[in-house]
């Protein structure tokens, strides 16, 4: 079997449909009778609930019902959404409830749900809802929240600190009380949201004749949604269907269950009707959950010659009013900090801190954008202090190829010691730095200089683990079609899965892609799934994908083999058919076969002959996966306007083997794009009393065309030696070392100010306030 | 509510319907005559996924009532393929993986073909600035610009035949 399809630049199976107009999200799926509901949230972001007023939304025409926590079944009434990663670092928490019961604690959270005709009218309704609150003191800052003595996030809680952990290996004191030099930042990261382009939107119709729920969600995890709901309906399993289907981007905060999820199909069931909840853009700013808001204090010990000794601090992580995914970012952040960097001591203390604000959850990158700025903020930090280049002090401090497999001393989030399989981390920096034209750079930016521009370049590495457990599951089906059935639990929001998955099947089955038909996101289609975060359907689905689509080509080259009177060894497999190499060449269609294994009613199927040709594998990996790569960003700082224009993105990444790479590399453009957001523009802003100032896309900017260059892209590819495809994930790594690098650029091309930068995103007005506190502006002018 | 007849011409059928005063046009196409293809993503105007042609001009439908639409051709991203053959600028957004998640992308190609019609030989800053009212949150728009730089290409030459790049 060649590998045709593995490898190649395959358009995507996905595209044809979506671009006609014909993608099926969950509003353009119509059922008879359904009602659009409205949710009613809290305005307040803390406040004790006194009383909920319909009557004037109940008569409005066309107006269903008002839903209070009081009408919800049990048990989803009285349990509260169920924490779904555990950790011992995570004493008890808050939970939230579906719908609010006595007290709200973030501004957006769900208290009521109202159902009617329309749309239109349900938002009417819910502007006629009169709800009296009891407004109590709100936390903001989770600086101030992690005060003693602060106001209570909730009121029943004791403290706002919901966890405090330490990671740490080596001497780091002892580092540091032997270092030639030690410096010191104080970092900042904003709060900021996925925002996928689709918001969230959930469909529930029950079937009473079957008893059969089913619901479309706009989820990444359709089967954890499926258990989650499960267990709040009291319903069985089985009796419940989660889809997604087309979704419009993911980027971690639609791997939540939310608690709208759980609330219409309890809505739906109540009413006998099919129910709709479209969210719109200023719910989706409000209560779709967000990320980043760390404040970091790190130390790093250097010799004199800019080797790194040790690193050390603290790490603030704002997790909002909820845990929803418990302390999965900040321990992720925490464990990411070496990166791809010879750290031989490292010591950093974590509290997790409770505030009035959108619970934090994964957002694409997921804490490794934080610990990748500290990491690289540090390290530019030394190469300005110790007058080293900056690729040169990062060069000095790399791993090296022949200590991989490397072993940080540090456990990762899926509990197995942070083992870096493989990689060739001084490679993928060089490449980089060839793309970049980095050795010249200095040149550019002295003739610049002298045609009064300011240009400036900033790297960063990463290291990002990916590809996590528990697992994924593919089943491989021949039909009596002729085509194969690919199922899995993995979903898709734009990744390509489907085409990724058919490539990889078709190669081991032997069709084209055209003759694979693919189900995701759906739980009928397989019975366990996962979904999709951590950059893992790749190394997970993938792999399962491999061992199916293999076990099926022996069932294909058996079942052929008897059918044709041949020996298997004579068989070949090519465009869905099964074709002897010997004598006149036989052949017998995949159609044929799939017929002949389900065998003839009431007749013995021969021996050796299964059920059907088909196989199911769930692909468990021991640990995590690890991808790495270097970024390198050339931009232009206006110093009038604070405007910055990146001028040159390079990008040198190992992703492992690369099944497609029109697709690998579409994931790299996006994420960077993503970055360009984090570091320059996206700022999810809320006032003292945490309410939310920035709820539209006027106020909260998204990366445009002419904010995002087209990066250069080269592939370093290692394979990973941990999956029988190689690949290593390559989701998030365009996010994550972005805005470090582009910060240090903007840093870089403002050095005859020697400013200093320790935030994001670093927006026009910051970089003109730190221009006037530098006292650029008199230099300027006086020039 | 106040109910008003409205006529208008969608991709050259023609639909009647009384409507709500308030219903916006892109409600209008997605549930009165279940065009789903034109998305919403922010309902305030500024991501561009709604854009149809208005009478030839690209418009947010999300920003403008049905009955604002009377009288009116309407285009969609369903009126782009003919005899279910993809347009050229589908095509190359095939080619040059121009969409991931394909939610941005019906407003995508309405802007789009507004621009190739007006402007047959784009620069790729023109291209980003007729894109600047139109937000992709998966692509960071590389393979939309070289999709709309690769179909221009393709209908400038005369048998709309794929150039040599
Ligand atoms: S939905 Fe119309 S501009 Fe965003
Ligand atoms: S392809 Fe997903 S928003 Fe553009």
């Amino acid at each position: 079997m060649g590998a045709k399809h593995f490898g190649a630049r395959v358009t995507r199976i996905e595209d044809p449909a979506l671009l006609a107009g014909r993608g099926r999200f969950v509003d353009d799926i119509k059922l008879p009778g359904v009602l659009s509901a409205c949710f009613v949230r809290s305005p307040h972001a803390h406040a004790k609930i006194r009383g909920c007023d319909s009557r004037a939304a109940l008569v409005i025409p066309g107006v269903h019902a008002v839903i209070t926590a009081e009408d919800l079944p049990e048990p989803m009434r009285s349990q509260s959404l169920p924490m779904l990663l555990p950790n011992p670092a995570l004493g008890t928490v808050p939970r939230q409830f579906v719908l609010a019961r006595e007290e709200v604690s973030y501004v957006g959270q769900p208290v009521a749900v109202v159902v009617a005709d329309t749309r239109y009218i349900a938002e009417d309704a819910a502007a006629a809802l009169i709800v009296q609150y009891d407004v109590l003191p709100a936390v903001s800052d989770c600086r101030g929240a992690a005060e003693q003595g602060a106001v209570r996030v909730h009121s029943d809680i004791e403290s706002n600190v919901a966890s405090t952990f330490r990671l740490a290996y080596g001497d780091a004191d002892g580092a540091f009380a032997a270092a030639a030099h030690v410096f010191i930042e104080g970092l900042w990261q904003h709060r900021g949201g996925g925002m996928a382009l689709e918001t969230r939107a959930v469909l529930a119709n029950h079937d009473p004749a079957s008893d059969a729920l089913t619901v479309w969600s706009g989820t990444q995890t359709p089967h954890i949604g499926r258990r989650v709901l499960a267990d709040l309906l009291g319903r069985d399993l089985q009796s419940i269907r989660l889809i997604a289907p087309d979704v419009g981007g993911g980027f971690g905060p639609k791997a939540v269950f939310y608690p709208e999820e759980a609330a219409i199909p309890a809505v739906a069931l109540k009413l006998g009707r099919p129910v709709k909840w479209i969210e719109d853009r200023r719910e989706h700013f409000l209560s779709a959950t967000q990320e980043r808001d760390q404040y970091w204090e790190v130390a790093i010990a250097v010799d004199s010659q800019g080797k790194i000794l040790g690193l050390r601090g603290r790490m603030l992580h704002d997790t909002g009013a909820f845990v929803p995914w418990g302390i999965v970012m900040p321990y992720i952040a925490a464990s990411t900090v070496p990166g791809p960097y010879v750290v031989p001591a490292y010591q950093l203390d974590t509290s997790v801190v409770l505030t009035n604000k959108v619970p934090t959850t994964p957002v694409r990158g997921a804490g490794r954008p934080q610990a990748v700025f500290a990491m690289e903020r540090l390290l530019d930090r030394v190469a300005h202090e110790l007058t080293i280049d900056r690729a040169e002090v990062r060069r000095r401090n790399l791993i090296q190829p022949e200590q991989m497999p490397y072993e940080v001393g540090l456990l990762f989030r899926d509990g197995k010691p942070l083992i870096y399989d493989s990689g060739d981390y001084p490679r993928g920096q060089q490449e980089a730095v060839a793309l970049a034209d980095y050795e010249t750079f200095r040149a550019r930016q002295k003739a610049a200089l002298e045609q009064g521009r300011l240009i400036g370049i900033g790297i960063a590495n990463y290291v990002e683990g990916t590809g996590l457990g528990p697992f994924e599951g593919v089943t491989v089906r021949v039909l009596p079609s002729g085509k194969v059935a690919v199922a899995t639990g993995a979903t898709s929001q734009g990744q390509g899965t489907r085409t990724m998955l058919s490539q990889i099947v078709a190669d081991q089955v032997g069709c084209g892609i055209d003759d694979i038909v693919t189900t995701t996101g759906d739980t009928a289609a397989i019975s366990q799934g996962v979904g999709s975060f951590a950059s893992r359907q790749a190394v997970n689905a993938g792999s399962s994908a491999l061992v199916a689509g293999q076990a099926v080509r022996k069932q294909l080259v058996a079942l052929a083999a008897r059918t044709l009177s041949v020996v298997e060894s004579d068989i070949e497999l090519e465009n869905a058919q099964a074709i002897s190499r010997r004598g006149n060449k036989p052949s017998v269609s995949f159609a044929d076969l799939a017929r002949l294994a389900q065998g003839i009613p009431g007749v013995s199927l021969p021996a050796g002959q299964a059920a059907g040709i088909e196989h199911t594998t769930y692909y468990t990996p021991a640990q995590a996966s690890y991808c790495s790569g270097t970024h390198i960003v050339e931009v232009q700082v206006d110093a009038m306007t604070g405007g910055v224009k990146i001028l040159k993105y390079s990008v040198a990444h190992d992703a492992g083997r690369i099944i497609n790479p029109l697709i690998v590399e579409g994931q790299v453009q996006g994420g960077v794009a993503h970055g360009i957001g984090n570091a320059l523009l996206e700022w999810m802003q809320y006032d003292a009393n945490a309410q939310p100032l920035t709820t539209s896309f006027a106020d909260y900017m998204l990366p445009m065309a002419t904010d995002v260059p087209t990066c250069s892209i080269a592939h370093v590819e290692t394979v990973n030696p941990l999956n029988p495809i190689g690949v290593k994930g390559a989701g998030e790594g365009g996010t994550i070392p972005a805005p470090a690098a582009i910060i240090s650029a903007i840093e870089d091309a403002l050095s005859p100010f020697d400013v200093h930068f320790a935030e994001m995103p670093l927006t026009p007005e910051r970089i003109v306030a730190a221009l006037r506190a530098a006292g650029a502006y008199e230099r300027l002018f006086a020039a | 509510m106040g109910k008003q007849p409205t006529r208008m011409n969608v991709n050259g059928k023609s639909y009647a319907r009384v409507v709500d005063a308030r219903l916006t046009l892109a409600d209008f196409l997605r549930h009165e005559i279940n065009l789903t293809g034109t998305h919403l993503g922010c309902e305030h105007g500024v991501c561009g996924a709604c854009t149809v042609l208005v009478d030839g001009r690209s418009t947010r439908s999300c920003l403008m009532f049905a009955v604002q639409a009377n009288g009116c051709e309407v285009t969609t991203v369903e009126g782009l393929a003919s005899g279910g053959k993809l347009s050229v600028l589908q095509q190359a957004f095939i080619d040059n993986h121009g969409l991931q998640c394909g939610f941005c992308t019906p407003g995508m190609l309405m802007t789009l073909t507004e621009l190739l019609r007006e402007n047959p030989q784009p620069s790729e800053q023109e291209v980003r600035e007729a894109l600047t009212g139109n937000l992709c949150r998966c692509t960071g728009y590389a393979g939309i610009v070289a999709a709309v730089l690769d179909a221009a290409a393709r209908l400038r030459s005369a048998d709309g035949k794929k150039e040599t790049r």
